[in-house]
């Protein structure tokens, strides 16, 4: 959405810990109806971006700026319940205000998990934590969905099935995306574009573009970009058999041609 | 029938007991059990400091175990040294250093040592007894209103403070509770096994409960329980009250393990 104000914005962002800088430099931001995915290797300051844009990690330098609008859906990484809290997923729902019963309800089913309220929260399989986190999200009715590493520990069916499930939230609300992601398979479709980050930003751009460029083939190898070059040809062929969700896909597959 | 000094002293330990287990399931929950440990040791230090000053001796242990705490902090953000070791360093420390200050002090409370190491609640007075209800009272109604809160601020920090939620105020928040728990129940377990009286119910209470609010619940009444089986088990054995509570709440939760073979048994 060219021209928008962004919902969130990172102009010139670092952060030094220890005498080095593990973010340098980062500009980012995300406007209404944009999907940006954020890749990186492990270490690559991915998750240190994502608390500077929140608002819990204030910078040592540069500046950020979150839309008086902006209303945020943070799921965060590594979501662990310490097995001495007892907790359900309904308990997990209402974690930090009060919701009615149906606004609950209808977020775990907008994310298919609609028959787990009742269950216990360490019963849940790491795709179901994941759609119940994002559940969670939803139900605050954001127009910016800040989601960091959603599919860790879900298996590649459902990989799939979470980004088709996030690409039709994208649709259906309208709504902002920023998704963080360490492996390839997240150069999806539905991603507008693409933030190779590394400690700085290495390259930016629409999927392909960024799986072509000379810095991305440094950090990933050849067989990286291959692999995502694959990955998203997979997908589309899916789509096209499919025939849902055709907008959010159609913008990626145009690109890819 | 009973004599009004154990009416006194079942009223001490249930009111003790209701307000401990609530913030021992946050303790457990955030793995800082030996973080109560250290505050509680630091206690006899407050008791000497609170009657060197005259500012009465729960003031005194209430502010060296939050004076104990910001230390804590102080260290960990030097980053030197692990927690753990800090609090190893820090609650023997205290715990040493409250039993010198103690026999260097010109008065009566070196004499009574195992009291305030074991409790003794049996020679609570109606004056002490005001203060566990009163203190415990303002403690529960902070556990009520700042609940969601606190729970949230425990399971997760990040997801919490994105949501609105202040959590560096809520740990604030929780250390001064565990403070005011240490010196409200203090003279009913003694610092030694305070923290025992917070968390034995708590974990006692995991295996019954399926929400932090049921689990809070569950802990305080396996608490109260706790106390009036101590009671009058050590009326019964003539045992040391403090330890006997202690004990009753142990055997509450070896009952608690069988809970979930039970279950699966039955369903």
């Amino acid at each position: 959405m060219p021209g928008a104000t962004p919902l969130v914005e990172a102009r010139g962002a670092g952060v030094r810990r220890g005498g080095r800088w593990i973010l340098h430099d980062v500009d980012v931001a995300v406007s209404v109806g944009e999907v940006v995915t954020l890749i990186g290797p492990n270490g690559s300051g991915k998750t240190t971006l994502i608390r500077v844009l929140l608002g819990l990690l204030e910078p040592d330098t540069g500046a950020v700026r979150r839309d008086a609008a902006a209303s945020i859906g943070y799921v965060p990484q590594r979501f662990h319940v310490d097995p001495a809290l007892p907790l359900t997923v309904e308990r997990l729902m209402l974690l930090t205000d009060r919701r009615p019963p149906e606004a609950v309800a209808g977020a775990l089913e907008e994310t298919s998990v609609g028959h787990l309220l009742s269950a216990r929260v360490a019963d849940l399989s790491s795709g179901e934590l994941q759609r119940v986190l994002l559940a969670r999200a939803l139900m605050r009715l954001p127009n910016l969905l800040i989601l960091d590493e959603p599919v860790q520990g879900v298996d590649y069916l459902g990989e799939a099935d979470l980004y088709r499930l996030i690409g039709g939230i994208v649709e259906r609300r309208g709504c902002g995306v920023l998704m963080v992601s360490h492996d390839l398979h997240i150069v999806m479709a539905a991603t507008d574009r693409v933030v190779c980050l590394n400690r700085h930003i290495c390259c930016t751009g629409a999927p392909e573009e960024v799986v072509g460029h000379e810095e991305f083939r440094r950090l990933f190898g050849p067989d990286g970009a291959t692999a995502a070059a694959v990955y998203r040809h997979t997908h589309d062929h899916v789509h096209d058999l499919a025939g849902e969700a055709a907008r959010a896909r159609a913008r990626g597959s145009g690109v890819a041609g | 029938m009973l004599d009004d000094f154990f009416v006194r002293a079942l009223l001490a330990a249930a009111g003790t007991a209701c307000v401990a287990a609530p913030v021992g399931c946050i303790l457990l929950w955030r793995r800082m059990a030996y973080f109560g440990d250290t505050m509680a040791h630091s206690a006899l230090l407050g008791v000497a400091i609170g009657a060197a000053l005259g500012i009465g001796l729960g003031f005194g242990v209430f502010g060296v175990a939050v004076m104990v705490a910001l230390a804590l902090a102080g260290l960990e953000r030097t980053g030197r040294l692990a927690t753990d070791a800090l609090l190893g360093v820090l609650s023997h420390f205290t715990l040493a250093l409250g039993m010198v200050v103690l026999a260097l002090s010109e008065n009566a409370f070196r004499h009574d040592l195992i009291g305030f190491l074991f409790g003794d609640v049996l020679a609570i007075t109606s004056g002490d007894l005001a203060v566990i209800w009163g203190g415990g009272a303002v403690c529960l109604a902070v556990l009520v209103l700042f609940w969601r809160g606190l729970v949230a601020a425990t399971l997760h920090e990040d997801l919490a403070r994105a949501e609105g939620v202040p959590v560096f105020r809520f740990r604030v928040l929780y250390v001064v509770l565990m403070a005011a728990i240490v010196a409200v129940g203090m003279k009913v377990v003694g610092v030694l096994l305070i923290v025992a009286l917070s968390i034995i119910p708590a974990a006692a209470a995991r295996a019954l409960s399926r929400t932090p609010e049921q689990m809070a619940v569950v802990a305080s009444t396996i608490g109260i329980a706790s106390g009036v089986l101590g009671l009058f088990g050590s009326l019964w054995l003539d045992t040391p009250a403090g330890p006997s509570i202690v004990v009753s709440a142990a055997f509450f939760f070896l009952a608690s393990l069988a809970v979930g073979p039970v279950a699966r048994a039955f369903r």
